[in-house]
C-alpha cells in the first residue's frame, strides 16, 4: 500500500528526491527547541476553534436589549456583538469549549513565542546566517499581540471597551499625526463609528492570521535552508556538521505528541479553567469602567508602562505637544522591539563577530550578551509587575502610590545592577569550568605516570 | 457459514498473532533494525481504545442538551482523548522506533558561485542603457507615487483631517443633568461623600462627551471656581485625560495627613484628580486636569449646565489647546 501512494504521487509530481530529502532532514535534539514548535501547533489550534468562532460571532456595535437566557443581564442594553459572545457561551453546546480554549490558546501563543525568542536570544541562534529568521520570527510576535488585543477588543465587553479607550488614547497621543490616525481608524473620536467594528473583525479573522500564516511558512523555510544550530555536545558536532534524529522515524512521533499534548493541556484548560467570564464583566458603555480591569498577560507590560510614567505632557506656551499615553504606550514598546529588531546588528558591531555560526553558546559563554539581554528582560519585566501593583495593594495592602516610586526607582536602577551582576557570574561560571577542566586534566597525567 | 468462520478466524488471527519484521529480504535496510518489544505495543493498542473511549464520551455528552457542567466535560473528554494521543506518540517514539541518529553537512556558508552569476546577468543586461542611474531614479519616483495614490483611498476610513470633532460635546448653556436611567438630578439629590454618574438630558449617551461625574464638596474646601459650583456641587467629564477610561473609583480619605479629602480616581491607570480644586491631578500619570462643566441650579432645583466644559475633554492629543469645548 505504501509503495502505491508514494508511487502514485511521484509518478505525478516527481515529488520523491524532495520527500526523501523531507524524511532524512536532521534534527538536532535539545528540549528547547520545542518551544517554537509549541507555537506553531497552538497556531494550528487558534485557527481551528476561531473558525467555529466565527460561525456564531455577529460583527456590530449596533445596540440591543438583551432577553437570552441569563437572568443577570436581562433588559440590559448592549451592543449585538456583546450579545452574540454571551448566547456563544451560554447556549451554544460547545461554545463555551472553544471560546475558552481560543482563549487559553492565545495566552499560550504568546507565551510559548517569547520563550522561544528568549532562547534564540541568549544561546545566540539569531547570528548570521540566522538573522532574517530572527526578524520574520519577531515580527509575528507584534502581529501576535496586536492579534490577541484585538479579539478580545471586538467582544465589546467592559473590559474590552476599557482597552480599546486606552488603545485609542495612545493612538491619539502620537506625536503630530496622533488626532489624524486614531480618528482615520476608529472613523471618528471615540468609541469611533460603526464600521470601527467590522474593521477590528476582518483584521482579527484573516488579515493578521494570514500574515501570521504567511511569515511561519517564511521562517519556517528559512529554518529549513539554513538547517537548525546546535549545540556543542560530543565531538561530532561542528559549525559544519550537524547531528540528530532524522524528520522520520525519528523527529516525527515525538512532535506529533508535543503537538497532541499541546492541543489536549489547551482543551483540558478550556474546559476546566474559566478565563475571561464575559458574561460578569458586562457590556461596555463609555460612561462604565471598573476596578481591577488586567489585560492578558501578554500586555501587562504595556498596563505597567502607562501606569509608572509620572504625569507630565510635553506643553509649550498651553499648547501639548506630547501627552502622556505616549511615553509608556507607545514609545516605551517601539524600545523594546527597536532594541529586539536590532539585536544582531548590534551585537556584530559592538563585538565585532561578523562570522557565520552554526554552533550555539550557552549564555555563560558569552557573558556580556547574557547580562545586556537579561538586563532588558529584567527593566521589561518590572514594568511588567509595575501593573500589578494595583492587586498587590489589594492582597497584600502595601502602598500602591510607595510601589509606584518603588517600581520607577527600580526600572532604571536594578537592570543596569543585573547586568554586571550576571556578566560576573557568567564569568565566574566560565573560570570554574576551566579550572576543573585543568584539575582533570592533571589528575588524567597523574594517573598515566 | 464458511464466511462468518473466516471472518472470525482472520479477526483471532489479528488480535493475537505476530508478524515477522517487515522489512524486505532482497535490500539492505535504510533505517536500523531492532527487536520487537510487544509488550510496549500492547500499551499502544490500549491507548488506542481509550482514545476511541473519550471520542464517544465526547459524542455522547455533546449530545444531551442543558446538562449541567457540560462544557467541563467535553473538555475533559476532547483534552484526555489529545493528552492520550500525546502518551501513544511518545511511546511509539521512545519504544517502538528505532532512535538513529544521522551526520549531514551544513549548507555552504558562504555566497555561492551562482549568486555572483545573477549579479552579472543584472548588470549585464543594462548594456543599452546610458542614463541608468537617471532611469533607476525616476523608475523609483514614478513606482513610490504610485504607491502613495495606492493607500490613499485608506483616507476613506474615516474623518482624518477633521480632528475638530475632538472637541464637540453635546452639553450646553441650559442643559439638565439627567441619571442613568433619565431622570433629571436636582440638587438635593446630591449628597456629601457620595458619586453620581450623569449624562446630558436627551442626547447620546454613548458618546464620548456625554457622561459626567458629580461630587458635592464641602464649600468650606472647595478652593477654586465657587461660581461653578453652586452649593459645592462639582461636575467633570468622567472621561479620564489620560487614557479615556471612564472614572468610576471615588476615593474617601482614609487617612487624612496624606488624603485630605475624597478624590477621583480612574480605575485604569489610577491618574488621581482633586474634586475641590478643579479637577487637578495629584497623582498617576494623567497629564492634564480633568474638565470641568459649570453647573448651576434652576428654579425648580434642577441641576444644569452652565456652559460646556473649560477645556477639550478625553485623552489629549498634539495641539489639543487649553480652549474651550464646543458645541454646535
Amino acid at each position: 500500500m505504501i509503495r502505491g501512494i508514494v508511487r502514485f504521487v511521484d509518478e505525478r509530481t516527481g515529488g520523491s528526491p524532495f520527500l526523501k530529502k523531507a524524511l532524512r532532514y536532521v534534527f538536532p535534539d535539545h528540549w528547547s527547541f520545542l518551544l517554537g514548535e509549541v507555537a506553531l501547533y497552538v497556531f494550528m489550534l487558534l485557527v481551528a476553534t476561531g473558525v467555529y468562532l466565527t460561525f456564531f460571532f455577529d460583527d456590530s456595535r449596533s445596540q440591543t436589549v438583551y432577553h437570552g437566557s441569563y437572568a443577570p443581564l436581562h433588559g440590559a442594553s448592549m451592543s449585538r456583538a456583546y450579545e452574540s459572545v454571551v448566547h456563544l457561551s451560554l447556549d451554544v453546546r460547545a461554545g463555551l469549549l472553544m471560546r475558552q480554549t481560543h482563549h487559553w490558546a492565545a495566552d499560550v501563543f504568546v507565551a510559548a513565542i517569547v520563550l522561544h525568542l528568549l532562547r534564540v536570544l541568549f544561546t545566540g541562534a539569531f547570528r548570521k546566517p540566522r538573522d532574517l529568521t530572527y526578524v520574520v520570527g519577531a515580527t509575528m510576535l507584534v502581529l501576535a499581540l496586536l492579534e490577541g488585543y484585538l479579539g478580545y477588543s471586538m467582544v465589546d465587553d467592559l473590559l474590552s471597551g476599557m482597552g480599546l479607550a486606552i488603545g485609542y488614547s495612545v493612538a491619539l497621543s502620537l506625536p503630530i499625526v496622533g488626532a489624524k490616525f486614531a480618528t482615520l481608524l476608529w472613523g471618528g473620536p471615540f468609541p469611533g463609528s460603526d464600521a470601527f467594528w467590522p474593521r477590528m473583525y476582518i483584521a482579527h479573522v484573516l488579515i493578521i492570521p494570514i500574515l501570521i500564516a504567511v511569515l511561519l511558512s517564511v521562517h519556517l523555510l528559512l529554518v529549513a535552508s539554513r538547517h537548525h544550530t546546535q549545540f556543542q555536545k560530543s565531538e561530532r558536532e561542528s559549525e559544519q556538521t550537524v547531528v540528530g534524529v532524522p524528520t522520520f522515524p525519528g523527529q516525527a512521533p515525538r512532535s506529533l505528541g508535543l503537538m497532541f499534548g499541546t492541543w489536549g493541556v489547551l482543551f483540558l484548560l478550556g474546559g476546566l479553567a474559566q478565563i475571561n467570564p464575559i458574561w460578569l464583566w458586562g457590556p461596555y458603555h463609555v460612561g462604565d469602567s471598573t476596578n481591577g480591569a488586567q489585560p492578558d498577560w501578554y500586555l501587562g507590560w504595556l498596563i505597567g508602562a502607562l501606569r509608572l510614567v509620572p504625569s507630565f505632557d510635553i506643553v509649550i506656551g498651553g499648547y501639548t505637544l506630547v501627552p502622556n499615553p505616549f511615553w509608556g504606550g507607545a514609545l516605551f514598546p517601539a524600545v523594546v522591539f527597536g532594541l529586539l529588531y536590532l539585536w544582531p546588528w548590534l551585537e556584530r558591531k559592538l563585538s565585532g563577530d561578523i562570522a557565520f555560526h552554526n554552533l550555539l553558546e550557552r549564555p555563560r559563554e558569552n557573558p556580556t550578551r547574557t547580562g545586556a539581554l537579561l538586563a532588558i528582560v529584567v527593566w521589561v519585566f518590572l514594568v511588567f509587575m509595575a501593573g500589578s501593583a494595583d492587586r498587590v495593594y489589594v492582597f497584600l495592602g502595601l502602598s500602591y502610590s510607595h510601589q509606584i516610586w518603588a517600581y520607577r526607582v527600580a526600572v532604571v536602577v536594578l537592570p543596569v545592577v543585573t547586568f554586571f551582576a550576571i556578566r560576573r557570574v557568567c564569568r565566574e561560571l566560565l573560570a570554574g569550568e576551566l579550572v576543573r577542566e585543568i584539575q582533570r586534566d592533571a589528575k588524567d597525567k597523574a594517573a598515566v605516570t | 457459514m464458511s464466511r462468518v468462520k473466516d471472518a472470525l478466524v482472520s479477526a483471532v488471527v489479528l488480535l493475537v498473532g505476530r508478524a515477522a519484521p517487515s522489512a524486505r529480504p532482497d535490500r539492505e535496510p535504510l533505517v536500523e533494525q531492532g527487536s520487537p518489544s510487544p509488550g510496549w505495543e500492547v500499551v499502544v493498542l490500549i491507548l488506542l481504545a481509550l482514545v476511541a473511549g473519550c471520542a464517544i464520551v465526547f459524542m455522547v455528552l455533546f449530545s444531551f442538551e442543558g446538562l449541567a457542567h457540560q462544557t467541563q466535560y467535553l473538555g475533559l473528554a476532547l483534552g484526555a482523548a489529545f493528552v492520550l494521543l500525546a502518551a501513544i506518540c511518545i511511546v511509539v517514539a521512545n519504544k517502538l522506533i528505532v532512535t538513529e541518529e544521522l551526520e549531514e553537512d551544513y549548507p555552504d556558508l558562504e555566497h555561492s558561485a551562482e549568486s555572483d552569476d545573477v549579479e552579472q546577468v543584472v548588470v549585464d543586461s543594462g548594456s543599452r542603457f546610458t542614463r541608468g542611474r537617471l532611469v533607476k531614479l525616476a523608475g523609483f519616483g514614478a513606482l513610490g507615487t504610485l504607491g502613495l495614490a495606492l493607500i490613499t483611498p485608506a483616507l476613506s476610513l474615516g474623518p482624518a483631517f477633521a480632528t475638530q470633532k475632538l472637541k464637540w460635546t453635546p452639553w450646553r448653556r441650559g442643559r439638565r443633568l439627567v441619571d442613568s436611567q433619565g431622570a433629571p438630578l436636582k440638587a438635593s439629590d446630591i449628597e456629601a461623600g457620595s458619586f453620581y454618574t450623569a449624562y446630558p438630558e436627551g442626547a447620546d449617551r454613548e458618546l464620548i462627551g456625554s457622561p459626567i461625574v458629580v461630587v458635592r464638596v464641602p464649600l468650606a474646601d472647595l478652593k477654586s471656581r465657587h461660581d461653578w459650583a453652586p452649593q459645592g456641587i462639582v461636575a467633570f467629564s468622567k472621561i479620564c485625560t489620560h487614557a479615556g477610561c471612564a472614572i468610576s473609583l471615588y476615593r474617601k480619605p482614609t487617612f487624612v495627613p496624606v488624603e485630605p479629602r475624597p478624590a477621583l480616581v480612574c480605575p485604569c491607570h489610577y491618574s488621581t484628580f482633586d474634586p475641590a480644586d478643579g479637577g487637578k491631578v495629584i497623582f498617576g500619570p494623567a497629564g492634564r486636569a480633568l474638565p470641568q462643566l459649570p453647573l448651576a441650579v434652576d428654579a425648580k432645583g434642577y441641576l444644569r449646565a452652565q456652559a460646556n466644559f473649560d477645556e477639550p475633554i478625553g485623552p489629549s492629543w498634539w495641539g489639543v489647546r487649553k480652549g474651550k469645548a464646543y458645541t454646535t
